[in-house]
């Protein structure tokens, strides 16, 4: 599209209705890929351009300037160039001031941070429009200071809001962050105390990153809010949104350039790598004749092979282990027997059995002594490794500092990791249990049947099905999986019921059912984990009973993580326990729970216990279905 | 087939405390006996005959207190040491003398080797550590007069001096300074003008040694990383990297360039010995004989270049002598 006004005095509201037409026919790209560049370039300079652009754009019927205007703000190379193009259209425009302060930022969430940019700075860039950004500020800080929309708006949206605010933040000169400073305030407090209270951490980072840049803003001399949290690419991102890049040096490269300056830039260019080379090349000349006049080479170098890193020797007895560990001064010995512990302990089971119990206590109270990588990680493995050596002494020792006093809250999660890795380990057939153990590298199982129990229950019970079919003829089989006795099963009920029995006794540090819940959430997601991978074993039944009675004294905790916990107990439970065993042992258990879960569906804030209620709920429908088609 | 590497010439063993310093005075004609100087952390510095191999005399000037540098200054009857009992002390040992003349209270606790420069005959400059953090002094001796003192800017934030060299392209020319520091710099300081020239960080970590070839206008600095760092020095007095080498261990206590500058030789904390050639830091040897960190490496001033040594002191209380690559 290139039309030539010969100093006529041409009517543009034909193009705009063509325009529209297309735009909200949804040929926005192909359209505007061809004419927002060449309209960018041609108003660059020329005032008379950027008046027919603005009457392009004003022309458009009403029912299609949505579109227009949504492609132009998502073409536009920049603010400054969308300035250009629109001018004062939002001013101007109900239906574009609507679009661009409504839609786009409130209503809509699937722009990219640069339309949030073009739009916002476009907004910045004229005095008319600066009372829009205001007023779109305001707005958005009312949306993320509600806690209702913290609480059910999803973590996208969320994340787009806050773009736009600190976008807005770097666009706010001074007066006027003076002007609403008490606004900024007020919003920021109330919105920083809904996002807190969330449960999921990147809610939680979201409204810690917004608050501190508002806080910065606001507070130019005195202290600033600063909160502690992770910095990954996410929260960088978001925090240089809040320092406006000058425009003008992104840009230059792009504008007026026809080929010809795409060739004048890169003419200097290779120059400069010539000269470069230039620079390099009497470098060359220098170590060539360097070479020659080399009298080194007749100092013919000694034999070092030998020559390798050195390395303290670690004990090889598990015993000169526990003794580095407990008495030792040598640091570097300390940190070479921390690094082979598991090993050793894997290789020597007898002798890790003799003194199983000594090494559990010893690396539970374990600190630091030098900064080795992977500490943690080195010491659940080392534990780990002897729980599964000596199962059912260890997890009595284990299982009863859990609720002893003067713990850390770090500790006991600590005993109830170990536990379920190593429950793990011990379910898994032999073979599978070397590749399950590297498998195992992340330190904490989080929400592990949760998730599991979710995306293949239909899969598992699909399996159940098909195990208990009898079948007349095999097909072609599939590959024999390892298989060996499963040692899970004498030792499971040594991991599980120590840590159910306690719960409700709350000692002068621990209360579990008072403060401590973020431990109760992890005690009972390790509840359910253990139920899940006691899948055929002989206390399954007994342990599926008293979990459900477990969930019943639990099921109204406040607490939206424990509560996800207690509907995971209840899928393994159904998933682990015989459908003969729970439906004759357990059935005035399971149709209470029934109930509770169809309260639990239709009730609960937490989409995710939602979501798992419902799960629940069509695992019990299935077990009927399953007693129906299963030949009696 | 590359040979093995070579055994040591001959162990020096008595000291009874790990060996922090070492300085040949080999010079000399007959019939004075060649002589090793040694400073252990017991305070002690012993006079070694290399000739019969064990110590003539032993000298006890600092309290006790650790000997961490020794320089000779002019043959071996004028002898330096320093000390962690912050002093540094000049001894006369002509004539069987064991006195020592006079001493210059340094108040710095730190462990940076002091450097010593010959400006004229009986005219010194030495570089020190001064008392406050990153300072580093210049006196002239004998007179201990104070020629400058080498402070960098606010917030440089270099850290502590850990090794210093004085150096001049030719006699009467302007002396100048090289220090490594405690952030990983190596920087370049005119004495005249009391000012940093330029300013290279060549590593991550303290830099614990540095040496420097004032004809190829190249030197060497090593640190507690695995990494040795070879730079050099253009016409407008600006440090530039040249080259890096990664070692297979970590950490090099002292580096020093033999005063043919053929070769060269760092202490490593690993232990071991390492032979460069200077050239193109070629590695040419791994000595390895000593069981705990090496602390200090020289080579000595034999005026026949088939007797040259070289020296190292460990912390496991031994001085290996060896000899290695005589015949160019």
């Amino acid at each position: 599209v290139c039309f030539i006004p010969d100093g006529l005095d041409c009517s543009i509201s034909f193009v705009s209705h063509v325009l529209g037409k297309v735009c909200v026919h949804g040929r926005q790209k192909e359209i505007l890929s061809v004419l927002v560049p060449r309209l960018t370039d041609l108003t660059k300079s020329d005032c008379i351009w950027q008046r027919i652009c603005w009457r392009l754009v004003e022309c458009v019927p009403d029912r299609w300037m949505e579109a227009v205007v949504l492609g132009f703000v998502q073409r536009a190379p920049g603010a400054d160039a969308l300035s250009r193009l629109l001018g004062n259209l939002v001013v101007k425009n109900k239906k574009a001031q609507f679009v661009v302060t409504q839609k786009v930022l409130l209503l809509q969430y699937c722009h990219t941070t640069a339309v949030l940019q073009n739009l916002l700075g476009y907004l910045s860039l004229d005095s008319l429009r600066r009372a829009l950004l205001i007023q779109v500020l305001q707005e958005l800080l009312e949306t993320w200071g509600s806690s209702s929309a913290v609480k059910h708006s999803p973590p996208e949206q969320q994340q787009y809001i806050s773009k736009a605010i600190l976008i807005c933040l770097s666009h706010l000169k001074e007066p006027e962050i003076k002007s609403c400073r008490q606004e900024l305030l007020t919003s920021m407090m109330e919105g920083v105390k809904c996002h807190l209270d969330s449960n999921l951490p990147q809610i939680r980072r979201l409204g810690m990153i917004v608050a501190e840049s508002i806080s910065l803003k606001i507070n130019t001399d005195g202290p600033v809010l600063k909160f502690q949290y992770e910095e990954d690419d996410e929260a960088r991102e978001l925090k240089s949104l809040l320092v406006q890049a000058p425009p003008f040096c992104v840009v230059p490269s792009l504008p007026d350039d026809e080929r010809n300056e795409k060739a004048d830039a890169a003419l200097p260019l290779v120059l400069e790598s010539n000269k470069k080379s230039h620079t390099a090349a009497p470098m060359m000349p220098d170590e060539a004749s360097d070479a020659e006049l080399d009298s080194d080479d007749d100092l013919i170098p000694y034999d070092m092979s030998e020559d390798k890193e050195l390395k303290t020797k670690a004990p090889v007895y598990v015993r000169d282990c526990i003794e580095v560990l407990t008495g030792s001064e040598d640091v570097d010995k300390w940190e070479a027997t921390v690094k082979a512990l598991e090993s050793l302990v894997r290789k020597n089971p007898a002798a890790t059995r003799e003194v199983s119990v000594e090494l559990a206590k010893i690396l539970l109270h374990l600190e630091e002594k030098t900064c080795i990588e992977g500490f943690m990680e080195l010491r659940q493995r080392a534990q780990v490794a002897v729980l599964t050596t000596d199962p059912i002494p260890v997890a009595k020792y284990l299982t009863s500092q859990f609720y002893s006093l003067n713990y850390s809250l770090r500790q006991r999660m600590d005993i109830l990791d170990v536990l379920v890795l190593a429950a793990q380990e011990l379910s898994y057939p032999k073979s599978h249990g070397k590749t399950k153990h590297s498998g195992a590298q992340k330190p904490c199982i989080q929400l592990l049947p949760g998730s599991d129990s979710s995306k293949d229950w239909r899969r598992i019970v699909d399996e159940r099905i098909k195990s208990k079919t009898r079948r007349f003829a095999t097909g072609p089989s599939q590959v024999e999986l390892a298989s060996g006795p499963n040692e899970f099963n004498s030792v499971a009920g040594h991991f599980f019921f120590p840590l159910i029995q306690h719960f409700d006794r709350p000692l002068t540090t621990f209360d579990l059912l008072g403060e401590d819940h973020l431990v109760l959430g992890r005690l009972v997601h390790t509840l359910a984990i253990l139920m899940y991978l006691a899948v055929n074993t002989v206390a399954v039944t007994a342990m599926g009973k008293a979990l459900l009675e477990f969930v019943w004294a639990l099921r109204f905790h406040t607490d939206s993580y424990v509560r996800q916990g207690l509907l995971s107990c209840i899928s393994s439970v159904v998933l682990s326990v015989p459908t003969e065993r729970l439906l004759e042992d357990m059935t005035e258990e399971l149709l209470e729970t029934q109930s509770w879960l169809g309260d639990v569906v239709e009730k609960d804030p937490d989409g995710d216990c939602r979501r798992l209620a419902l799960q629940n709920l069509l695992l019990m429908e299935n077990l009927k279905k399953k007693l129906k088609t299963v030949p009696s | 087939m590359a040979l093995p590497p070579p055994d040591p010439q001959f162990v020096l063993r008595g000291t009874s405390a790990a060996v922090h310093a070492l300085r040949f005075s080999c010079g000399s004609q007959e019939p004075d006996v060649p002589i090793l100087f040694s400073g252990s952390e017991n305070g002690f510095i012993h006079v070694w005959n290399l000739k019969t191999h064990r110590v003539d005399t032993a000298l006890d000037g600092h309290g006790r207190k650790s000997v961490y540098c020794l320089e000779t200054m002019g043959g071996k009857d004028r002898l330096l040491s320093q000390g962690r009992d912050q002093r540094i002390c000049l001894w006369d040992l002509a004539e069987g003398r064991t006195a020592v003349t006079d001493s210059v209270v340094t108040e710095n606790v730190g462990f940076c080797r002091c450097s010593l420069l010959k400006l004229a005959e009986g005219r010194w400059l030495m570089a020190m550590a001064a008392k406050a953090l990153e300072e580093v002094q210049v006196l002239e001796l004998p007179s201990k007069t104070s020629v400058c003192t080498l402070k960098p800017e606010v917030g440089a934030k270099l850290g502590m001096p850990m090794c210093l060299k004085l150096w001049q392209l030719n006699c009467g020319s302007q002396p100048l300074l090289l220090a490594g520091y405690e952030d990983g710099s190596v920087v370049l300081w005119n004495l005249s003008m009391g000012k940093a020239l330029s300013q290279l960080v060549c590593h991550q970590e303290p830099v614990m040694s540095l040496d420097f070839d004032s004809e190829k206008a190249k030197g060497i600095s090593g640190s507690s990383e695995k990494v040795l760092s070879i730079w050099s020095l253009n016409e407008q007095q600006n440090l530039q990297v040249y080259k890096t080498h990664k070692l297979v261990n970590a950490g090099i206590s002292d580096i020093t360039i033999r005063p043919d500058k053929k070769i060269l030789a760092t202490a490593g904390w690993d232990h071991r010995i390492r032979i460069f050639g200077w050239k193109k830091l070629k590695p040419l040897a791994v000595l390895d004989y000593h069981t705990a960190t090496v602390h200090c490496v020289s080579f000595s001033d034999h005026k026949n270049p088939s007797e040259r040594l070289l020296a190292a002191g460990s912390k496991d209380h031994r001085i290996s002598i060896w000899s290695i690559y005589t015949q160019t």
